[in-house]
């Protein structure tokens, strides 16, 4: 087990190497010298030289690029050009939203789409489950800026039931439920809707396979086949679907956050790209990805604690 | 053999399935009956309704898509057919276990072999989980696992086919059921471990006193371990007797185009036999004997019902040809002949 978690934290490591590189070329060809670009069209040669010396824009390629993978290996990624703070500092102010947010839409989508998912699939073709097919359907073609406007005009405005503005107390986790609990329906809601597929379909395989005969010949009752047998086979597709739409979350987050007015990495990458504030969008890129990368290896891991043939591989 | 309750009594068994709105028999009259410590192979071509009837016994036919539709299903004498699911979870891996074909899909991926062993110990005798895995060891040994304890807390990928049947045989042992059930047990596997695990299902039939209904499709295997042979084409048992009987007086002519079909080591640059022509669908079942499209000796008479009638002692055929040309007159012929 040690040996598997060290193989796939080591496997990581060129996939980080990549992103940073994709980035660092990514932030190098778009046109325009950053320092022009910050400065405007009338600034003096001085000035411009004197911020690109500040930027390290002057320097080789070659050496901005060793500078820019190891400062970002051990966390380093520069300073906001509009507020000089380290952006670590700027991320991690805001951060506890955007996980937040992330992680309680991860949840409602697991915790409706799982049960539904199965229940369909043991009501296959009956009243359920074509209701939770034409249900997770609509769910599906919801996107976050409408299901959310929809959400804030009946539970906000009309109702009154939750906040309408979403910045809420860290240190109050009474006040982060309440205040996450609109748009996490509104961005959970396309991934509740795609895990009930998804455990729909991946139960109704996994109750076909033989090894359900055998457990069924062993006298095992059918609930204990259900939830032990089927669910546990059918868990590993799930488990791969929840870390891939974990990605979208945090994608999708940007959205949810600028329609329900919350802080977060959503709030600061438009601000960022509204201020031409380069470093800080090169750092914000380099952090998402990031993020994403920790997802999908927390979902090796994960595959690997649930099926036992990972391991071997 | 007539000496007490049989231990499987199945009596005008008919399991029907339903195609396109319509429910059509796969197994149409079916009865047999298996003593305690004895074999009875069911032998036919794929599609007969062997499977069905195995499937039938344990209770594993069930709607939707399948029903068991009529006859007597007696387990130690008790009718079980028709009973709630409830108490059949109680009878299934308990009195009756069941061995299927397929021993690399038959097993749970995710779930140690020890613990899927267990689980029939945990539910039907209310071990403890540790207890549950001491006698799981224990039927590892007897089925001749090597480093039994080991590979207990193992997955069945770490295991090779014949590994992994010898588990199916543990799994269904573990309560000491009076029948087993085992559909095609050898089939997957090549011939030297289909060697050893048919040697090792005996072994373990005269062990523990087991009554087997052993399916199969191999007449080599029938001569090797059954007592007894029921033949079975389109859902009907056609020819049954005793095996020395069936193996030296073939009656039926069903039986006798499965035995011509062998291939045979001592004829060099032999045409391999086939029976012409296919199994009726189960929607367009004939009335009469449903092999008559197929069978050379047809004749007129074939087209009406036919019934099993003696073509020896103990040893019964369905086909008025095969019944009448011997016209053989058993003393217990009145008492068997109920059909």
């Amino acid at each position: 087990m040690i040996w598997f978690v060290a193989k796939r934290l080591l496997a990581a490591v060129p996939t980080l190497v990549a992103v940073l590189t994709v980035v660092f070329i990514i932030v190098r060809i778009v046109p325009g010298d950053p320092a022009l670009v910050i400065l405007g069209d009338q600034a003096t040669a001085e000035a411009t030289e004197a911020l690109r010396a500040r930027l390290g824009t002057d320097r080789p390629m070659l050496v901005q690029y060793w500078s820019f993978v190891t400062n970002a290996l051990t966390g380093d990624f520069g300073s906001s050009l509009v507020t000089g703070r380290p952006i670590i500092e700027e991320v991690g102010a805001v951060l506890p939203h955007t996980i937040d947010l992330t992680l309680a839409s991860m949840v409602l989508g697991v915790v409706v789409g799982v049960p539904v998912g199965i229940w369909a699939a043991l009501r296959r073709n009956g009243a359920v489950d074509i209701a939770a097919r034409l249900l997770s359907l609509l769910g599906l073609s919801f996107p976050v800026f409408v299901s959310g406007i929809y959400l804030l005009l009946l539970f906000g405005l009309h109702w009154r039931l939750f906040p309408v503005i979403g910045n809420a107390d860290l240190s109050d986790f009474g006040d982060r439920l309440h205040k996450v609990v609109l748009p996490a329906v509104a961005l959970g809601l396309t991934m509740a809707a795609y895990i009930t597929r998804v455990t729909r379909s991946a139960m109704l395989h996994s109750l076909g396979e033989d090894y359900i005969r055998t457990a069924r010949a062993k006298g095992v009752p059918w609930r204990r086949v259900v939830w032990v047998h089927g669910l546990r086979n059918a868990s590993l597709p799930v488990v791969t679907v929840v870390g891939l739409y974990v990605g979208i979350l945090i994608g999708n987050s940007v959205l949810t956050e600028i329609v329900f007015n919350r802080p977060g990495l959503g709030k600061i990458i438009v601000g960022a790209l509204n201020q031409r504030d380069y470093t800080m969008l090169q750092g914000l890129m380099v952090i998402y990805c990031f993020l994403i990368v920790v997802v999908n290896l927390v979902t090796d891991l994960l595959y690997g604690v649930m099926d036992p043939r990972v391991k071997q591989a | 053999m007539m000496s007490g309750t049989p231990a499987l009594e199945v009596n005008d068994l008919r399991t029907e399935f339903r195609i396109a709105g319509t429910w059509h028999a796969a197994v149409r009259g079916v009865s047999f009956t298996l003593a305690r410590d004895e074999t009875l192979a069911l032998v036919g071509e794929s599609g007969c309704g062997k499977s069905v009837t195995a499937l039938s016994i344990m209770g594993l036919v069930q709607p939707p898509q399948g029903r068991v539709a009529g006859g007597q299903i007696r387990l130690d004498g008790r009718d079980v057919a028709g009973l709630p699911e409830k108490q059949w979870e109680k009878l299934r891996g308990d009195r009756i276990g069941m061995v299927f074909q397929e021993p690399m899909t038959s097993l749970n991926p995710v779930m140690t072999v020890g613990d899927q062993v267990a689980e029939a110990l945990v539910i039907h005798k209310g071990l403890s989980r540790s207890a549950a895995l001491e006698r799981a060891r224990a039927l590892f040994d007897e089925v001749k696992i090597p480093s039994a304890a080991a590979r207990l807390g193992e997955y069945p990928h770490q295991f090779s086919g014949g590994m992994r049947q010898r588990v199916m045989i543990a799994m269904a042992l573990a309560c000491e059921p009076a029948v087993l059930l085992a559909d095609e047990p050898t089939t997957a596997l090549d011939v030297t471990i289909q060697a050893q695990v048919l040697g090792l299902l005996a072994d373990l039939k005269s062990r523990h006193g087991m009554a087997v209904l052993f399916i199969t499709h191999n007449l080599g295997v029938v001569a090797q371990i059954a007592d007894r042979v029921a033949v079975m084409y389109a859902g009907q048992i056609v020819e049954e007797g005793p095996v020395a009987a069936i193996f030296a007086r073939p009656a039926h002519p069903y039986t006798r185009a499965l035995f011509a079909a062998i291939p045979r080591l001592d004829q060099p640059e032999q045409a391999l036999a086939a029976i012409p022509g296919r199994v009726p669908s189960l929607d367009a079942m004939p009335i009469g004997c449903a092999f008559a499209a197929r069978c050379e000796e047809r004749r007129a008479g074939c087209e009406a019902p036919q019934v099993l009638a003696h073509v020896g002692k103990a040893h019964r055929a369905r086909c008025h040809v095969a019944t009448v040309a011997t016209a053989f007159e058993a003393e217990d012929t009145a008492i068997h002949d109920i059909r």
